[in-house]
Formats: structure tokens, sequence, C-alpha cells
């Protein structure tokens, strides 16, 4: 006979079964038979209580960017599920593995105005890739086995379980199965042999083919497949945001990043491309700019587990609807071997005109410090081998540019939704997934303040992040904009800021301000070298503008290397030729 | 609200797993690009568990592409389909609630029921109520003739519609989604 146990010990024995062994939450009334039976499963399921539940989502995406696992969040009812809200929409935009249980008031109390209710699955289902109400004990264990089924699978994005009191209090015969089929879900395609036979042929046939690689890449752990057919092929390779590290920073053929402050190369070059191969990429608008006039001489293939982003932004000739590691596989035996070196060169030729006139300034300033500066030493120091979690604006921008990668799955920063906030919490997830790296957070002094109480988080677990607050003073992003397009009127973007040092010690957290060029390299290798978490606070030149830039909607080859300068290919009879 | 020039009317359906809050990820689809609903119902089918929405809505076919698409990812939903007027025929049914006593004079009634090819399904001393199917224009055309005998209530059931492909596509993916399940399952 099967065992009898509560609906809230039937929930943590799923998780269990799952291989959930750590979970990021904060207890309230609607979740407390739950607590109370976590309370007896220390041992096997650590939960880290953060200090608000927006720090508990994002903490969650953290693990799950940082392990390919999802995260798993347990918050209570009403408030407690609203301040999940950001977290989830983020996690959909960026196709994040996580599974939020959240407690409900009980049943008979739904729909009026009870305590704490709120409408979850209501709005969530816009939100998540799936929401469901549990209203009886017995129907938990295969909620969950279909929530992390589905979480995993597929495109990966968050699901909730909003679980109504009574449904943790009643009792069931315990059993759990995980899933592994919905007959309204097909979460892995079979690859079609005639698709991968007609992506082979426009790329054999191709003189300047170019492969977009995105977080697809990553999440299908397709690193290897991508540069055995962009070696085997001799193709190029560019990298979304969400896709740096797929492909080591010094690979010869990844030639950068793509979008808004991306790389001279991929995005210069993308509309001289013949056939671009995008792989694991929906194109953003950051990535494309203007939809009209973007790689207009070129037939796209389009590789995504997620056939409804096929011409979504952008028309392709050819859509493989694959795992991206699957279809690579079979379409490596079916490339030839080939060289691009005139087309590959062009890359360098853009790049280098980069390096020359916006890296060397950012990199050898002769003012006060720049953010560029700050990231490049940092990177130098761990060997460019650390986990980069980021904020969202500038700092974000910078470090995606100036940090190096040498290992895949070393990027975790808010993409899609962009979300200030995000950057602190998602760290202390990472760097709970991976003890064994360093982790290092970058972010404005903004968006530090914007989940800032997650330095109780990082005391009371003693969680060794290292902080970089690139602090301005500003909201750096926004006045940039003001800066260049709204006449430097700077509406609200001066910001009055406590002693973040001060702020880190009252926590028990060790910090260093640097206010000059020759304090950096020593103060970065004594937080580094430090054992545990360290903030390095360090005041950096508010007049720093992240470039170069496409303005939003712009034309991909109006590139500004500064305010008043656009980029020109060094060579003009080359360039006319196209 | 009145169609820009551009567009024409879609009926979308919709076949998933009955369940709560079906409507509402499917309506919210729509929400968020603003589109406006024409009218939409909502069925069980002749497959167990299996129920259908159609809907129709004034656009342009790219956005209605994309609408289809987010539709059909939606993990509750099986199948959804986007339709033309020419790739399927429809039907809608209305009922009319109309005055007995007003009517009781008419000599014409009958004749007027049997030009609509209508029917009436109940007579009360207060009022009678009068069935029609078709397309909205003949509905509409009886609504026109009956306005003189006071139309109490009005209603129009949303268009159903089947296909007019000799290919039943949902039947093809839910016996392509068997052999899946067998072999997940033989796998174990």
């Amino acid at each position: 006979m099967r065992e009898r146990i509560t609906g809230a010990e039937a929930l943590i024995r799923s998780l269990e079964a799952e291989g959930v062994d750590l979970v990021f939450g904060y207890p309230g009334g609607a979740i407390l038979p739950v607590y109370d039976r976590l309370y007896d499963h220390n041992d096997k399921l650590q939960h880290v209580l953060v200090r608000h539940e927006q720090g508990a989502i994002h903490a969650a995406q953290g693990y799950a960017r940082a392990t390919n696992r999802p995260g798993v969040v347990i918050v209570t009812s009403g408030p407690g599920a609203a301040n999940v809200i950001t977290g989830l929409s983020d996690a959909l935009m960026d196709s994040t593995p996580v599974v939020v249980i959240s407690g409900q008031v009980g049943a008979r109390f739904l729909g009026s105005d009870a305590f704490q209710e709120t409408d979850v699955v209501g709005i969530t289902q816009p939100i998540t890739k799936w929401a469901l109400q549990v209203r009886r004990a017995e129907d938990i264990p295969a909620a969950v086995a279909r929530a992390f089924y589905l979480a995993r699978t597929g495109r990966p994005g968050p699901v909730v379980l909003d679980i109504a009191k009574d449904a943790q209090l009643g009792e069931l015969e315990w059993h759990y199965e995980p899933l592994r089929f919905i007959r309204s879900y097909n979460p892995r395609p079979v690859v079609s042999p005639a698709d991968l036979v007609a992506a082979a042929e426009m790329l054999n046939s191709a003189q300047r083919p170019l492969i977009l690689a995105g977080h697809g890449v990553m999440i299908s752990g397709a690193e290897a497949e991508l540069a055995e057919l962009a070696e085997k092929a001799g193709i190029p390779v560019a990298t979304t945001l969400l896709g740096l590290s797929v492909m080591p920073s010094d690979h010869p053929l990844n030639k950068g990043m793509l979008g808004m402050h991306g790389n001279i190369g991929p995005n210069f070059l993308t509309n001289q491309a013949d056939v671009i191969l995008a792989v694991g990429i929906r194109f953003d608008d950051r990535v494309t700019g203007d939809t009209d006039s973007y790689a207009k001489n070129s037939r796209i293939i389009h590789i995504d587990i997620d056939a409804s982003e096929f011409n979504r932004n952008v028309k392709v000739a050819k859509t493989i609807h694959a795992d991206a590691r699957d279809a690579l596989r079979q379409l490596i035996p079916l490339v030839d071997s080939s060289r691009h070196d005139d087309w590959t060169e062009r890359f360098d030729i853009c790049n280098s005109v980069e390096a020359d006139y916006v890296k060397s300034r950012e990199l050898n300033h002769g003012g006060l410090l720049t953010m560029g500066e700050v990231i490049d030493a940092v990177s130098r120091e761990v060997d460019h081998d650390a986990v980069l979690v980021t904020d969202v604006g500038q700092n974000q921008m910078m470090a995606a540019r100036y940090f190096s990668f040498t290992r895949p799955r070393s990027i975790i920063t808010s993409g899609g939704l962009g979300t200030m906030g995000f950057g602190l919490p998602a760290a202390i997830g990472a760097k709970m997934a991976e003890p064994g790296r360093t982790v290092c957070y970058f972010g404005g002094d903004g968006g530090f303040q914007m989940t800032i109480q997650e330095l109780g988080t990082i005391m009371q677990y003693g969680t060794a992040v290292k902080m970089i607050v690139l602090n301005n003073n500003f909201l750096g992003n926004v006045r940039q904009w003001q800066e260049l397009f709204f006449n430097s009127r700077f509406s609200q973007t001066p910001m009055v800021n406590p002693d973040f040092c001060a702020i880190a010690s009252a926590y028990g957290i060790k910090s260093r301000r640097v206010e000059h060029r020759e304090e950096l390299a020593d103060a970065v290798a004594e937080m580094i070298a430090f054992d545990g978490p360290f903030l390095l606070d360090v005041l950096v030149d508010e007049t720093d503008k992240v470039f170069p830039m496409i303005p939003a909607g712009g034309h991909l080859e109006n590139i500004m290397l500064d305010k008043d300068t656009h980029f020109v290919y060094p060579d003009n009879r080359q360039n006319n030729q196209q | 609200m009145t169609p820009a020039t551009h567009q024409q009317l879609f009926t979308i359906t919709v076949y998933s797993e009955h369940c709560v809050g079906l409507l509402n990820q499917v309506s919210i689809i729509f929400t968020r690009r603003c589109l406006n609903i024409e009218d939409v119902s909502a069925s069980r089918t002749t497959l167990e568990g299996v129920h259908r929405l159609t809907i129709t809505v004034w656009s342009d076919r790219e956005t209605m592409e994309k609408v289809v698409a987010q539709i059909e990812k939606r993990i509750d939903v099986l199948r959804a389909f986007l339709y033309t007027d020419d790739d399927i025929i429809y039907q809608e049914i209305a009922l009319y609630k109309v005055d007995t006593r007003k009517l009781i004079d008419e000599q014409y009634l009958e004749n007027i029921i049997r030009h609509h090819g209508a029917r009436v399904l109940d007579i009360t001393p207060d009022f009678t109520v009068i069935e029609k199917s078709g397309q909205p224009w003949e509905t509409e055309a009886l609504l026109d003739q009956l306005r003189p005998y006071d139309v109490r209530q009005f209603v129009r059931s949303g268009r159903v519609c089947v296909t007019k492909s000799s290919v039943e596509v949902l039947d093809r993916y839910l016996d392509e989604q068997q052999i899946r399940r067998h072999k997940i399952e033989n796998n174990k």
C-alpha cells in the first residue's frame, strides 16, 4: 500500500524526485504548510532565504542560466506571487527554465478577495510558458512533473504552480512519475533531412556566408558543433548578447557581437552576406535595427526550436524547426570544406577600425576611469575564465564588449526584457550553481540599488560574488540617450548615492572604493584574490558613452563611432563594389 | 469597428485540451496586439477531451499568421488553423424573440418564415421565438423584416465552420502524436 502524506510533503518530495537540491524563496501565510515540511528536508533540499521575492526569481534565473537546470522559487500568495512577475516576464523572453511555486488562499476563499489573494494564473498566463492552479492534494505530483517537463524541454521557459492551501494540507497516496509526453506539445521536433540538404546547398554555394549564433546554441549545448561547422566551412560567426561565450572570444572565426552596441564587423557586414545561417536567435530589434533594410542581400536559413519565431521579425528563405544541436550535428557532414578568406578578412578590417577608434579611446582615457577599462582589468585578472553577470544599461553593454570568454555558458544577463536589478540576485544564483567558478557582477549605481537588499542574502550565505559597481552617480544609459538625442537635457538621471562601501560593511561584506586609475589594478587583484564576497565601488566618468552605436531602429550600416563620427569602411574601392 | 480596406475577415479554429483558462490564454494574444474579436464560439468535438474555438477577426494575413503561431505555441493548444472564407463552409444561428400579439395579426408571417428558411421554436401568449441559420447577411435580412413586430431580443451564435479540404489535419496530427507516445513509452 502506498504511503499517505500531505500535499506539502508531496510537493517537496516531487521537487527532490526532479533532482532539485536548491530553492530560492520567501515564506508567508499561504505557503506555510510547505515551509513546515521543508524544515524536515534541510539535509537534501537547501532553501535560500532572499530579501525580496524579485530577488528569488532572478537568483533562480541565474542558477538556471549557469546550469541549464530549472531554477526553483517558492513564494507565498498575493504580494509574494506578484513580486515575481518581472522575473517571469524576463525568463520568458530569455528562454530560462524556472519553476515558481506560489501558495494560494484556500480553495473556498478563491474569488472572495481573501487576505493576500491575487489571481496568479490569470496574471501570469501571458508571461509564462504554462501556469496551473492546483486545488487538490492528489494533483500535486502530476502538476510538478508537468511543470518541470515543460520548463526544461523545447524552448525552456518559466512555469507557475499556484497551490491552494487546502491542497498543501490535504492528503494523498504518494506516487511520483516523471512526465515524458504531452499530446499537445512537441519539444524535440524531428529534423527534416530535405531541409538540411537544402540548407547545406545554400551554404555550399555561398560566397559570403555568415553564422549568427544565439542563446539557442547555448541552451542546446551546441557549442562544439557550432565551432566544427564554422571551421569546416570557413564561415565567420557573430553572436547575440545572450550568445556570448558560445565560442571563445579569441577564436579566429568569432567576429564579435551583434546589436545596437555590438562590434562593427558583424553588424556592418550583415548586409553584405549572401547567405546567413541563424542558429537559435530570434532577430530581436536590437539586433536587426530597421527590419526593412536588414540583410537584404542575403538568403537566411533559420534554425530554431520555436516555430513561432520563424518569419516573426525577419522574413527568411529556409526554416529548420529543430533543436540547434540536432540540426548542426546533421548539417556538418553535408557542408563542404571551404574557406572564405577575403570575406572573413573584411570583419577584421571593420573590427580594427573599432579597435583603433573606439576601444583604444575607452581603454586609454586620460581623465576619470572609464567603464571599459574597469571591465577589461577584471577580465584580465580572472584570465577571461569567469562567469559574467551584468545588470542592465551601460554597465551591461560595456561588460558585453570588454569582458572576454574562454568557456561556454559564461554570460548571464537580462536580454529581452532589460530588467534593471536583475544582476545582483542573478549573480547569487549563478555562484550557488557554480561554486567552483568566479562570478563577476557588473552593475551601475542605479540597477545595483534596485535589488541592493540581496546583500543580506550574500551576507547570510557567504556567497562569494565579486561585485563591481560602475558608479557614475547617473542613470548612465538614459543619460547617454539624453545627451545624444535629447539635447543633453538630463531629466531625472543624476542620482545622489549613499556610500556603497559603508552599506557593504553594514552587511559585513568586504569592500573597496576606487577613484583613481593607479588604484585599479591593485583593487581588482585584491577583490579576486579575496576568499568571499567583495564589493568594488568604482567611480567612473559620467560622460563615458557606449560606442559603437546603431540608434534604435536604424540602418545596420549607419554606425556611430562617437557623437559626431560615423563608420566608413576603410577600403572605399571594396566598399563601393557592394 | 469599421475595418480598414486592406483588412479581411479571417476565421481561426483552435483545437485544445479542455482546461480552465484556455480561452484567456488565447484571447490575451489578441489583446496584446489590440485585435478586436468579431465573434467567438467554443464547443466540444467528437474527440475525447478535445475542445474547439472558432474565432473571427478583421486583420491582415501577416498579423494573423503570427497570431496563429503564438496560439499554437500555448502548451494546451493542440493545433490552430487560419482560414479565409474561401477555405471553409460556415454558418451561424440566430434567435429572434418577437411580440406574439403583434405577430398574431400578421397574415404574412408564415410566408416570411418560409421565405427565410426559418422556423418557430416556441410560442407563448407573450412572445414567439424564431430560429434561423445562415450567413450573417441572411440572419440580418430576417431581422429587418421582423423589426415591425417588436424584436425584443436578437442573438446570433457566432460563426461555426468546417473546412473544404479533403485532408483532416488534426486527425493526422493526433495519429502522429500517438505514434510518438508509443515510441517514448517503449523506450522506457
